[in-house]
């Protein structure tokens, strides 16, 4: 994958005194300072950032947090005070008003939080005009027209007004006259944010659905860590104009940089989020079938105080479980290997299975969930305490407290 | 006192030695003035009639029709035909200078705040002086007659459409400019595109306000030799005729209500 959008050390600045405010942001002076000596306000300050093709990038932070005129110096309707910005090899920072007339009529759509229709027109010479605005006839434009409005849903509505259309159906035509011109990239301001929460999860998962044949490269800016997490393939959070970090939605919720990123994840259902990997004991012991016999199966078990081990070939191939009564009737046997003891019935998750797909699971066996891979190479283990660790975010002393009361009850 | 005598000497300067460019002013709107009166008076009567008439039907509805109606045949049978035409031709010619000049006026000042910043305050001087002084330097300049009537008429009337198309096209909402910027329009589509049609509604209201405000000023107008309805008020002041004052002055309020109903509805859908 290839760089679609660069920023570079930008900058934007509002008020009068610029110079000053510039260097005082190299000094490292601190936003507040700023605005008291100079008032001027940093709306972003020092921001670097890729954004590759074909992604959906987020772009986090509560309001003010300058994440909107962020957005608005990739397509210029705000100038950076200081910083490139980059789409392909272009630089947009040094365009003059034709070329970007042009990139903004070819390769950069927008599509706004309070949708920007015009509302004396109709949904088809809405979603037209963009290429209305190119210069195409109105035949051409039309054909083009339709096509999105039917991938955006809205077939049989070309010829209502935009006025007379609900807000997630205005926010389609929004987002259809976002993709009639074809952009290679979509710039979202909140777009999904003031509807209400049934039809925004619907068009989140309509726009998904969308990306996944589009294949556009998406910049969504938004306040709310839920959706920045269901859209975005990669999210950069922003605090006081200076991006605080940048990950994917799991590294995020796992690994937050620092308080401020935190205060956002505790109200997140990490269950949505976290995957097997990120819960898993990957160096389990186990039962290796070629070489441990009984015996030293069952040394294993009681100096772990295990009473079931995942079984694997010498390869760490995954064979099932082994569980200690089986283990001492072998040994009572005689027998010397462990072969004819093995549950295979077990079932097992991939590493990227998400904690709220594996809770049922717990239901059905009360030792640990294997996680292997395609060839069923054995990663690790979840044991049910770490589980319910993760989901209700209790650690597992806690947890074994309570199982512990439960038991003497 | 001494303002006064700056403005007289300044009037006087712009008299002496710009008579040539008032003469071209004259003969122009002396032009629009008259041919505007020669084709109201030209056209029989009961053609005028039945013309406002359906023009009311067909953008106000039958209650607008039916008043139109009776009010002009009033106008006719009380006698006044031919002045209430000469007045229409006059309030038309103003209005339509004024339109034509305003509009363009509150677009730039919508669109540059320096441009709004000096014009705002002439606007407020224009239609708060009282109107019988713009009479004065329209006699120095023109004469007596018509053409210093719509001059003065112009004035007078020409602020509500500037303030209203600048109000019109400065609450077209940001979002929706910022929109059309973002998709690459030029200032020129966002203008025409965006801009103007969503400021329609205000900007015929303006319009309206113009037409209602040239109507009156044309009939005080009448003092300097503007013929029309005007003429007979005054008429009836200086001779006390009360029952031909208030024949006259009802002539005007019908006409007023006829343009204020047909102007109205032209932003909306019949209704």
């Amino acid at each position: 994958m290839s760089n679609k959008i660069t920023i570079e050390n930008l900058s934007i600045i509002f008020g009068k005194n610029k110079s000053k405010a510039i260097k005082m942001i190299k000094d490292g002076i601190s936003k507040d300072e700023i605005l008291s000596k100079t008032e001027c306000n940093v709306a972003v300050r020092n921001v670097n950032l890729t954004i590759q093709q074909g992604e959906i990038y987020v772009v986090m932070g509560l309001s003010g947090s300058g994440k909107s005129t962020l957005l608005r110096s990739i397509n210029r309707l705000i100038d950076p005070t200081v910083g490139k910005v980059f789409v392909d090899d272009l630089e947009i920072t040094k365009m003059n008003d034709k070329e970007l007339l042009n990139i903004r009529r070819k390769e950069l759509s927008m599509v706004f939080q309070h949708f920007g229709l015009l509302p004396h027109r109709s949904v088809m010479s809405n979603v037209a005009f963009g290429l209305e605005l190119q210069g195409q006839g109105k035949v051409q434009r039309n054909k083009h027209a339709i096509e999105t409005i039917d991938m955006v849903g809205l077939k049989g509505y070309e010829d209502q007004k935009v006025g007379e259309l609900s807000g997630g159906m205005q926010q389609r035509v929004g987002l259809a006259r976002g993709l009639a011109n074809n952009p290679e990239v979509l710039l979202m301001d909140e777009a999904f944010s003031a509807l209400d929460p049934l039809i925004r999860a619907q068009m989140q998962d309509e726009l998904l659905l969308l990306q996944e044949k589009m294949k556009k490269t998406i910049v969504f800016i938004t306040h709310d860590l839920e959706e920045a997490i269901k859209l975005g393939d990669r999210i950069a959070i922003m605090k006081d104009g200076e991006v605080v970090q940048i990950g994917t939605p799991e590294e995020i919720v796992t690994n937050p940089a620092n308080d401020y990123v935190e205060s956002f994840v505790e109200k997140v259902d990490r269950s949505r989020i976290s995957t097997a990997s990120s819960i898993m004991f990957s160096k389990p012991k186990m039962a290796r079938l070629s070489k441990d016999g009984p015996s030293l199966v069952l040394k294993t078990m009681r100096e772990s105080g295990l009473k079931v081990l995942p079984v694997v070939r010498t390869n760490r191939t995954f064979l099932g479980f082994i569980h200690i009564e089986d283990v001492v009737k072998l040994k009572n046997e005689g027998l010397n290997t462990i072969e004819s003891a093995i549950k295979e019935s077990v079932m097992c998750v991939a590493p990227d299975t998400l904690i709220q797909d594996m809770l049922p699971l717990l239901s059905k066996t009360n030792h640990d969930i294997p996680v292997v891979d395609e060839s069923n190479f054995l990663l690790g283990v979840v044991s049910p305490t770490s589980l319910i660790a993760e989901t209700t975010g209790k650690n597992k002393v806690e947890i074994n407290s309570i199982i512990q009361k439960a038991i003497d009850l | 006192m001494i303002l006064g005598e700056y403005i007289e000497d300044g009037i006087n300067w712009l008299t002496k030695n710009f008579s040539g460019v008032f003469d071209g002013i004259s003969s122009v709107v002396g032009t629009l003035v008259s041919g505007i009166e020669a084709f109201w008076l030209w056209t029989p009567f009961y053609i005028v009639i039945a013309l406002f008439t359906a023009l009311a039907f067909w953008k106000a509805g039958k209650s607008t029709a039916l008043f139109t109606l009776l009010g002009l045949v009033y106008i006719y049978f009380a006698g006044f035909w031919d002045e209430t035409m000469q007045t229409l031709a006059l309030v038309l010619a103003s209005a339509i200078m004024a339109l034509a000049m305003g509009i363009p006026l509150g677009i730039w000042s919508a669109k540059n705040k320096t441009v709004h910043k000096i014009i705002r305050p002439i606007l407020d001087f224009m239609q708060t002086m009282p109107a019988f002084v713009y009479l004065i330097p329209a006699v120095l300049f023109f004469g007596l007659g018509t053409v210093p009537g719509a001059f003065a008429t112009i004035i007078f009337a020409m602020p509500p459409v500037v303030r209203l198309t600048t109000l019109g096209i400065l609450q077209v909402p940001e979002d929706i400019v910022e929109a059309t910027t973002a998709f690459g329009a030029t200032p020129k589509q966002l203008l025409f595109k965006v801009q103007i049609p969503l400021a329609m509604p205000t900007i015929l209201a303006g319009i309206n306000q113009t037409i209602m405000m040239a109507l009156s000023m044309v009939v005080i107008a009448s003092m300097i030799g503007a013929k029309g309805l005007g003429v007979i008020v005054l008429q009836g002041i200086s001779q006390l005729k009360i029952g031909l004052g208030f024949e006259s002055g009802l002539a005007v309020v019908l006409l007023a209500i006829i343009l204020d109903r047909i102007t109205q509805s032209l932003g909306k859908k019949k209704g």
